[in-house]
């Protein structure tokens, strides 16, 4: 490419803003995000803990919180009702929207599917800077609806209306509750300019996949965790849409007049409703279309990025390559079908129940196949207990926790009990939010090298390790007991009803794990801010790993690769093969130079196994 | 038999196989050797379709709400403001001129692509015009977006239609600017093919919701 010359050039001659600010590198971009999301991990961080606290000794006092969160708490230092619902709604919001879909796939999306595939950029980099320039204009709509009148919202992350549909024009509050005024059309617009920053990111992702790919590199050879972003894509260009629909019809419903999901007749407050003629359970049916795909956006690309960290620190190829794309795309297909298992109780047939529950189930198997594919990967392998590696390992642990109680859940008639209990709080948690987690952790402490040029500190990185993941299973799996126990999700007080009673010292205990989980992220953040300017200097390819970004500098320049595109030449789990000079042989040497272990060699190999 | 070597400065050879056929270019399509004779698919053309795809399901979500709100007992129609015959017309008319400009496109014609892209953008600008037109109607004969359900529906994919229509016609007039200005037929229709199938898709996308909206 005469544009390598080009582009060298260019980045001398490019400004700070345009290099690091308003940058078209995808690199960059995916760093923005990484930063972007890490910090709105610690705000809804801080929410979890006001939750916590509330649940573990409601109604007490608490004179610092109060100081810090002037309007969210009475006088003496109680936290107020509607603003432990607020925070709820926002910390579902913030986590899964602002967190772990924009770190997982605009972040990690970002810096490898384009290194990945030996490419020099995203098809459309300017496409992509607007991707990312939409999404912190959406954070601050979003937090901007703490200060309005009513405060946040508080309808949950799902925005069920009515709740989320009745406002009063003339105080700005919500009809049934505060929250449900300003602060929730601030909510809808957030999602509305972060849903397009997504389609913009998709957009580019599976043009530059099926565009962009180096010479040598057919999909059959893409890293897993390349057709995990890919297939993710594909998922939120599909999905997000849906979601968009809703969240216009919900502020007309709102803001213009129109009765989409407010049904008539309905009285709030004493006050009979002038809208009429909607039906709120469409919102729901448009809302899980996009919420349940949208699980699997968060999960694939962890799924992925787990397959590259046992392969590489297992110094194994992966167990099942084909499998494993097979059953990332069944996920991603049956993740269509599935929405109605959040419904199980809105008065649906029967019938329809049973099929959602068929779907459901059937998700098991290319999950299931996944999970053994993974341990038959760690099967005798020459595991390097590194923190990348240890956390991915906690994801396989995490996600097969999880993924079990999503069996209870997806039953109708286990559902109809556990439905808005803290059981789900816990599954939830566990197959997606904290398997996500543990995904994005042990992406960073993999591929931090290859971001900034530096390594993290192992010893912090196993001990954040070992506290984290002690300390989900102990704030989150007591929690499938609350739920057994009846403990519903969302109110305000867990003990407002007598049989709630008993389980005041199991809250307590929650809490507590929960607070030494947050201060656990402390050792992280600590860790990784340290690195970034104090960490021993990364060579390019610390973990002797096979894919394309690994063969280049660490960190890679503006273009990536110097003068040349690499040539791809095998596939990219071509560990320890037997007669190889090295555990490793990187996807860019030439099959006569050392033999193929798996995948789709160019050609029959000429030479034996001995004179390679 | 030479040591593995991790240089990334490999040759290219006409005998690397696994090639794929839209692989190895560039962001800017210099990156490397395009096959050559092979029409070469662009990004914009395959970004045309994920961006078609993406508004197929936005307005599946649209309708699939009304298809299900059309259901209930108190359904009524609204009014059909006949100036809809007019603009119908005319968008079926500017997909047709586009076409137009395809053709010429394809035979080198630059002036004759000119003409028929300019003509295609001014009966896009007629139909949103119409489009305005038909809500003045609407509203002198007072139906408002909240007066009853169908209305609401009508205003609603009117003018989510519209607006995807109006981000048409900014991409027709860079068609214009830059399609005619292009070397070659093929450089012409790189630019033309994309926006076109964009178009096309909103001329279906209108009949569909002319259809399910009144006739249906």
């Amino acid at each position: 490419m005469a544009v390598m010359h080009e582009a060298a050039h260019e980045e001398h001659k490019l400004g700070f803003l345009q290099r690091y600010v308003f940058s078209q590198d995808h690199k960059i971009i995916g760093i923005q995000y990484m930063m972007t999301s890490l910090f709105m991990a610690a705000v809804g961080g801080v929410l979890a803990m006001l939750i916590r606290m509330e649940l573990g000794w409601p109604g007490a006092r608490w004179g610092l919180a109060k100081w810090l969160f002037p309007g969210g708490f009475t006088g003496d230092g109680t936290l107020k009702p509607d603003f432990y619902l607020a925070v709820v709604t926002m910390h579902g919001s913030i986590m899964i929207f602002f967190v772990l879909t924009t770190a997982l796939s605009g972040g990690f999306g970002n810096f490898l599917i384009p290194l990945t595939i030996g490419a020099r950029d995203m098809a459309f980099p300017f496409m992509n800077m607007l991707s990312y320039w939409l999404y912190p204009p959406a954070i601050v709509v979003l937090l901007a609806s703490f200060f309005v009148a009513g405060g946040a919202p508080n309808a949950g992350w799902t925005a069920y209306p009515p709740l989320s549909a009745l406002y009063n024009p003339a105080t700005g509050t919500g009809l049934a509750a505060p929250g449900s005024g300003l602060g929730q059309s601030l909510w809808l617009v957030s999602l509305a300019i972060l849903i397009v920053s997504f389609l913009f990111g998709s957009l580019n992702y599976i043009t530059t996949v099926l565009q962009l790919r180096t010479r040598g590199m057919s999909m059959g050879r893409m890293p897993l965790v390349t057709w995990a972003q890919f297939t993710t894509a594909i998922l939120m260009l599909l999905s997000f849409p849906v979601l968009f629909a809703a969240v216009v019809m919900l502020l007309f419903d709102r803001h213009l007049g129109t009765s989409f999901f407010v049904p008539s007749g309905l009285v709030v407050g004493g006050q009979l409703v002038t809208h009429q003629g909607g039906n709120p359970l469409l919102w729901q049916h448009l809302f899980w279309f996009l919420g349940h795909p949208e699980v699997y956006v968060l999960i694939l690309p962890p799924m992925g990025i787990v397959s590259e960290i046992l392969a590489v620190h297992g110094r194994k190829p992966i167990f099942g390559y084909k499998a494993m794309v097979a059953s990332i795309c069944a996920i991603a297909f049956l993740s269509f079908l599935v929405w109605g298992h959040h419904m199980f109780t809105s008065g649906m047939n029967p019938l329809v129940g049973t099929a959602f529950m068929v779907t459901t189930l059937a998700i098991a198997i290319p999950s299931a196949v996944k999970t053994f594919n993974w341990v038959a990967t760690l099967w005798r392998a020459r595991i390097h207990f590194t923190p990348a590696m240890l956390f991915a390992i906690g994801f396989v642990s995490l996600f097969v926790t999880g993924g079990l109680t999503g069996i209870f859940l997806g039953s109708p008639a286990v559902d109809v009990y556990f439905q808005d209990t803290f059981f789900v709080v816990a599954h939830f948690h566990f197959v997606m939010a904290s398997a996500a987690l543990f995904g994005l952790f042990g992406g960073l402490y993999h591929w931090f090298p290859k971001m900034f040029g530096r390594m993290m500190d192992e010893r912090l990185g196993k001990l954040h390790f070992w506290l984290t993941f002690v300390g989900i299973y102990a704030t989150f799996f007591p929690m499938h007991f609350l739920g057994m126990a009846g403990e519903p999700r969302r109110y305000y007080s867990p003990q407002m009803y007598d049989f709630l009673r008993g389980l005041s010292g199991l809250n307590m205990f929650v809490s507590l794990a929960a607070f030494g989980l947050g201060l656990a992220q402390l050792i992280f953040a600590y860790n990784f801010i340290r690195s970034l300017f104090r960490g021993p200097k990364a060579e390019g390819n610390p973990w002797h790993a096979n894919t394309l970004e690994w063969q280049a500098d660490s960190p890679p320049p503006h273009g990536n690769w110097g003068a040349t595109l690499p040539t791809v030449h095998r596939w990219p789990y071509d560990y320890s093969v037997p007669g190889a000079t090295e555990d490793y042989i990187p996807q860019t040497v030439p099959v006569t130079a050392a033999v193929v272990a798996g995948g789709a060699p160019d050609e029959p190999p000429t030479t034996d196994l001995n004179s390679a | 038999m030479p040591a593995p070597t991790r240089t990334l400065e490999r040759p290219p050879s006409a005998r690397d196989p696994g090639t794929p056929a839209i692989g190895g270019r560039g962001p800017d399509g210099t990156g490397g050797d395009a096959l050559a004779g092979t029409p070469a698919t662009t990004p914009a053309r395959i970004a045309v379709w994920l961006l078609v795809g993406a508004i197929t399901v936005l307005f599946a979500a649209f309708t699939s709400t009304y298809l299900v709100r059309r259901g209930e007992a108190d359904w009524r129609v609204g009014p059909l403001p006949p100036v809809l015959w007019v603009t119908t017309g005319v968008l079926l008319g500017s997909s047709v001129a586009l076409e137009g400009a395809r053709r010429h496109a394809r035979r080198g014609e630059m002036a004759g692509l000119r003409t028929w892209l300019t003509v295609t953008t001014l009966l896009g600008l007629a139909f949103l015009a119409g489009q305005l037109l038909a809500w003045r109607q609407l509203v002198a004969a007072g139906v408002y977006l909240s007066s009853y359900p169908h209305s609401s529906f009508f205003y609603l994919l009117t003018g989510a239609h519209g607006l995807h229509l109006a981000g048409g016609i900014g991409a027709l007039l860079y068609a214009v600017r830059r399609a005619p200005a292009a070397a070659t037929a093929a450089a012409a229709l790189d630019v033309a093919d994309p926006v076109a199938a964009y178009w096309h898709f909103l001329t279906g996308l209108w009949i569909y919701l002319f259809v399910i909206l009144f006739a249906l």
